[in-house]
């Protein structure tokens, strides 16, 4: 008999799994009708697993088709079709498991299947392991992107069933990556996961240490006695200074081991609430406007029993002794995550280093704005001796000019091309007109070629500002400057950054250049040096310096096209400039370029240091470096590098 | 030597007649007290305008006399606002905390009443605990002092300092500048203690005088004059003598009077430390006018206008100075009011509110190119003053005892 009901019941099931198997999706869909019809996000995963994992190739289709609200219910006799509109307010039908045209129904027949956002991001999941062996490799990588977004201990199986199948060399790295990085957060074999962790731990990348730290998260918690079954980070004394006593004791409050003590605005409440004929506990109100009355107006209160009694720094005391306080990792596995905090400890030590390297690039790069900036000083205030506070409006007109180019030529390359001897050019001009027609009436008067500079630097920015409008304009760099170079997760420097590096070297080359092998340069060095002993010699001073402010001008307003490129061009785009180009003029030492170079380095590389010490505060790390600056200049007068005997002059 | 200080500096007396016409003038004239030709927001311009010109003296005696061009005297006008600022703004503030305070059924404790005030004064900056700055600001008199002694240590070690190693000339310009700007940028951070780039605010209500604006701006006009008055007669004082003879040698060369035997190092220290009280004193009185102070105000720039004003007024005279600063500040106003008609030229409108910068800018150039005396040199063609003729064109007020002959070779 018994034998006969087992026979019977064998071939019950073996029917049913074949009916399943011939079926298809309908029989599941069946099994779950109510709760996929009532869409709610609580109850629905039952049935989007049961999907998905039928195996069946429809499958992935229908959830596709459901997650696009295109799933309608036949209210006769509750079977799922995809839905399409047929005209009119009637849908045709098309069974998932067949493929076949059902008929075509009216609407009030039919019930929409309306998924939420929280219902197809569950579908979407779902569709993943599909979309993981996808033929389509764009779809492919999409399905690894949403793990990456969202990385799921449920995908672990699909996706290492995945990895030897796939075509695509790129996709399988990717792939085993991520396989490395879920297992260590959702593997259930430890040793797995410990394994993961070593492997990954000489990574640099972002999507390691965000698989890492939540594994070494811990959560602070009290209690009478240690317990045995947690994963404990650490055993902390309270009064110390990782757990001070107020924090202690608000945390046995927050576990509820503690009465709450009663704050000062409690305090005033619960006596405003005892008035009693103008008392409170027997002390008049209008004395409780010391803490000493008020204390002893709350004792009377707590001895009466109207208010909680007060917390003593006794009860403080005890409370702390008897409880333990301790962090916990929310990770079980102590092997976890011990492995995991050794791997973050050796990741961010290199993190470490290579953020220093990233740092070095970026202070190159911001000395080298700096040098851009202050050459055309070095050579009108380090060569002449001429302080001309219009240097930064020249760079202004440098950027200014390039933006002007650039509405008539609209290839950014080209108009880069063209905006840069454009600018020398203008700049030179105005340089030029600027020495004949003011500063050189005024070469024995350097303090007040300081004003009258100044006077032409604020007429010319308010002309900037009525010709341009006060909103800042865009100076677009070619589209082949954008973008950065990557070396790691850590380290990069945008293209632009590199190439005024380059603008800047160049400039270098060229100023040593037409200084040490040119006849100006010589004829220069000579009216420096001593201008009488030049013209005497043949050379036409007026001229030489009429050149060499002209240079000095036309290198500004290169600069200003450089600058332009990454910063916005305003009419005060110059004064943002000038004290900082004085600055590196002054601090590396008036009268060499070298001293200019090494003046640039040192105020970039400082700033750049001070900013990564103080890193949310900017204007904190300018206001230190200049402080510096001003005592630096105690020590070396003359800036770094000081000329010597003669050509120091006085 | 035996001739009184008034007998050698008639100037003087008759600037502190002007002065004193001028404020009785405004006074009688002002909707306060007087016929109310003027309004109570003109008043206050003209009281600003007195502050100015005091730190223009104060301006005039470290450049025009001493030689050393500050780019960073409007840090000191700026301290010495914020001192008397810190102390307007608790006062006011508690004023208005206890009043409210006075309301709840139990007085308040003394630390409430702290509190209560941080959080109304720091609300802004996010933050209610009174930063350690603040610690004298309950006391009148303490922040009194405060405004002299802050600025005049800032400018004694800062001063030390730059003198010490002996920065000179334009480089001492551009170190002052350098002062400033780390001041400024350093108060616009909103953990400096001085509420950032808020600034302080309300300055023009004094705790506990009920007196209406149209009073209390004749009581800073006063106040100003007063303060102006005696700012030129110390400083007149101070240059008569023969500390002014000493000063005036290290500006026209500084080697030679060292080689004198003098410490030219204290006499700048003195002249600059000096001028920092004075031009502290200055922006004491001239805030409370303003209403608002915050960090934009000792931006470089400003400390350069002051230089523009005093070379504009002409170095190197006392009541140069004065004349410089209230008429370009003055015209500016008027101009950047918007009062000044434009000038059609058919093609193109001339507006002053955006030319006037443009004017400033060439007219300070002629000015430094062609009239270095500036508008005080226009005094001397009514006195005839002259200078020595010693061969050889002027180098101008600030190295006045050399000509060009001398200077170049």
């Amino acid at each position: 008999m018994l034998r006969l009901y087992l026979a019977g019941l064998a071939i019950l099931c073996a029917c049913l799994t074949a009916n399943a198997q011939e079926a298809g999706l309908q029989p599941i869909l069946g099994q779950h009708r109510e709760i996929i019809a009532e869409s709610s996000r609580k109850t629905i995963k039952p049935a989007i697993d049961a999907i998905a994992s039928s195996g069946l190739p429809q499958a992935q289709v229908m959830l596709e088709t459901w997650a696009a609200k295109d799933v309608w219910m036949r209210k006769s006799d509750g079977l799922f079709f995809a839905g399409k509109k047929a005209g009119g307010r009637s849908y045709e039908l098309t069974d998932f498991d067949t493929g076949e045209v059902v008929g075509t129904f009216e609407k009030s027949d039919l019930k929409q299947l309306k998924p939420n956002s929280g219902i197809r991001a569950m579908i979407g999941t779902a569709l993943v392991q599909f979309q993981l062996t996808d033929p389509d490799r764009a779809r492919r990588q999409a399905a690894l992107q949403s793990i990456q977004r969202d990385p799921e201990g449920a995908l672990l199986g699909p996706l290492r069933a995945s990895i030897d199948d796939e075509p695509d060399a790129d996709l399988k790295a990717q792939k085993q990556r991520l396989e490395r990085l879920l297992t260590i957060g959702h593997d259930t074999d430890v040793g797995a996961r410990v394994a993961a962790i070593a492997e990954m731990s000489d990574d640099l990348g972002v999507d390691v240490r965000a698989a890492l730290n939540p594994l070494v998260v811990t959560k602070r918690q009290a209690a009478v006695t240690l317990p045995s079954d947690k994963n404990i980070a650490a055993v902390l004394q309270p009064d110390s200074e990782d757990l001070p006593r107020d924090v202690a004791y608000d945390l046995l409050v927050a576990s509820d081991l503690a009465a709450p003590r009663v704050s000062a605005d409690d305090n005033r409440a619960a006596l405003a609430a005892n008035i009693d004929r103008g008392r409170v506990g027997g002390v008049p109100v209008a004395q409780l406007g010391s803490a000493a009355a008020r204390a002893q107006a709350y004792e009377a209160l707590a001895e009466a029993g109207a208010v909680p009694a007060l917390i003593t720094q006794t009860d403080i005391d005890a409370a702390l002794a008897a409880h333990v306080f301790f962090d916990t990792y929310a990770e079980p596995s102590p092997d976890v995550t011990a492995a995991a905090a050794h791997a973050l400890e050796r990741i961010e030590l290199k993190v470490g280093l290579n953020q220093t390297l990233d740092l070095t690039l970026d202070a190159i790069s911001l000395a080298s704005i700096y040098f851009l900036a202050a050459i055309g000083l070095a050579i009108t205030f380090g060569v002449m001796g001429v302080i001309n506070m219009a240097h930064g409006e020249f760079i202004m007109m440098g950027a200014y000019t390039g933006y002007v180019v650039q509405q008539f030529i609209p290839d950014h390359t080209l108009s880069i091309i063209v905006a840069i001897p454009m600018a020398f050019a203008v700049t030179f001009a105005m340089g030029v007109a600027m020495e004949r027609l003011v500063i050189r009436w005024l070469y024995s008067r350097p303090l007040e070629t300081l004003l009258a500079t100044f006077g032409i630097s604020i007429a010319l920015q308010q002309l900037a500002k009525n010709t341009f409008g006060t909103q800042a304009r865009p100076l677009t760099a070619p589209g082949w400057l954008d973008g950065a170079w990557v070396l790691n997760d850590v380290v990069s420097i945008s293209y632009i950054r590199i190439a005024i590096f380059v603008l800047a070297m160049i400039f270098l080359g060229l100023f040593l250049y037409i200084m040490k092998r040119t006849r100006l340069g010589l004829e220069m060095r000579a009216v420096t040096q001593n201008p009488r002993m030049a013209g005497s010699m043949g050379i036409n001073p007026g001229r030489v310096n009429m050149l060499t402010f002209g240079l000095g001008s036309g290198i500004a307003g290169i600069a200003g096209v450089a600058i332009g490129l990454f910063a916005k061009v305003t009419s005060d785009l110059g004064s943002d400039y000038i004290v900082q180009s004085f600055m590196t003029v002054v601090v590396g030492g008036v009268g060499n370029i070298w001293g200019a170079l090494a003046g640039a380095g040192m105020i970039g590389f400082l700033q750049k240091g001070i900013e990564w010490m103080t890193p949310s505060n900017t204007l904190a790390a300018q206001t230190y470096m200049i402080i510096f600056i001003i005592i630096f200049i105690q020590f070396r007068p003359r800036g770094i590098i000081a000329l010597k005997g003669r050509a120091a002059g006085d | 030597m035996d001739r009184s200080f008034v007998a050698q500096n008639p100037s003087v007396l008759v600037f502190l007649a002007i002065l004193s016409l001028f404020t009785l003038g405004v006074t009688i004239l002002s909707e306060g007290v007087g016929i109310g030709v003027i309004s109570t927001s003109f008043v206050k311009t003209l009281g600003k305008t007195l502050c100015l010109g005091l730190i223009a003296v104060a301006m005039d005696l470290v450049w025009g006399f001493t030689g050393i061009l500050s780019l960073g005297h409007f840090a000191f006008f700026g301290l010495g606002g914020y001192m008397i600022g810190m102390w307007l703004m608790y006062e006011r503030t508690r004023l208005i905390v206890v009043d409210s305070l006075a309301q709840a059924e139990i007085p308040p404790t003394s630390t409430e009443v702290v509190d209560a005030i941080a959080t109304q004064v720091f609300g802004v900056v996010g933050s209610s605990e009174f930063p350690l700055i603040w610690a004298f600001s309950h006391s009148l008199t303490l922040q009194l002092i405060l405004v002299v002694l802050v600025p005049g240590l800032l400018a004694l070690i800062f001063g030390w300092l730059a003198f010490r190693s002996r920065v000179t000339g334009v480089y001492l310009s551009i170190l002052t500048q350098a002062m400033t700007l780390a001041l400024a940028l350093y108060l616009f951070q909103n953990d400096s203690g001085l509420r950032g780039n808020n600034g302080l605010s309300g300055l023009q209500n004094l705790p506990g005088v009920t007196a209406s604006q149209d009073v209390v701006s004749i009581w800073f006009l006063w106040a100003s004059a007063l303060a102006l008055g005696l700012g030129y007669m110390l400083a007149a004082w101070v240059v008569s003598g023969k500390f002014g003879s000493v000063i005036r040698g290290i500006r026209d060369n500084e080697a030679r009077v060292r080689f004198l035997g003098y410490s030219v190092e204290v006499y700048k220290l003195a002249v600059f430390t000096l001028t920092a009280c004075i031009a502290a004193v200055a922006g004491a009185l001239y805030y409370p006018q303003a209403g608002i102070i915050n960090p934009e105000e000792m931006a470089p720039i400003a400390s350069i206008y002051l230089a523009v004003w005093v070379a504009i007024g002409g170095r190197g005279r006392l009541y140069g100075a004065v004349i410089g600063a209230a008429f370009v500040s003055l015209l500016s106003t008027w101009f950047t009011g918007g009062q000044v008609p434009d000038i059609p030229l058919g093609f193109y409108t001339i507006k002053w509110v955006d030319w006037w910068q443009v004017l400033l800018g060439v007219s300070f150039v002629l000015v430094t190119l062609f009239a270095p005396q500036g508008i005080g040199g226009l005094f001397d063609l009514w006195t005839n003053r002259h200078a020595p003729q010693r061969h050889g064109a002027a180098l101008g007020p600030d190295e006045s005892a050399l000509r060009e002959k001398e200077a170049t070779e």
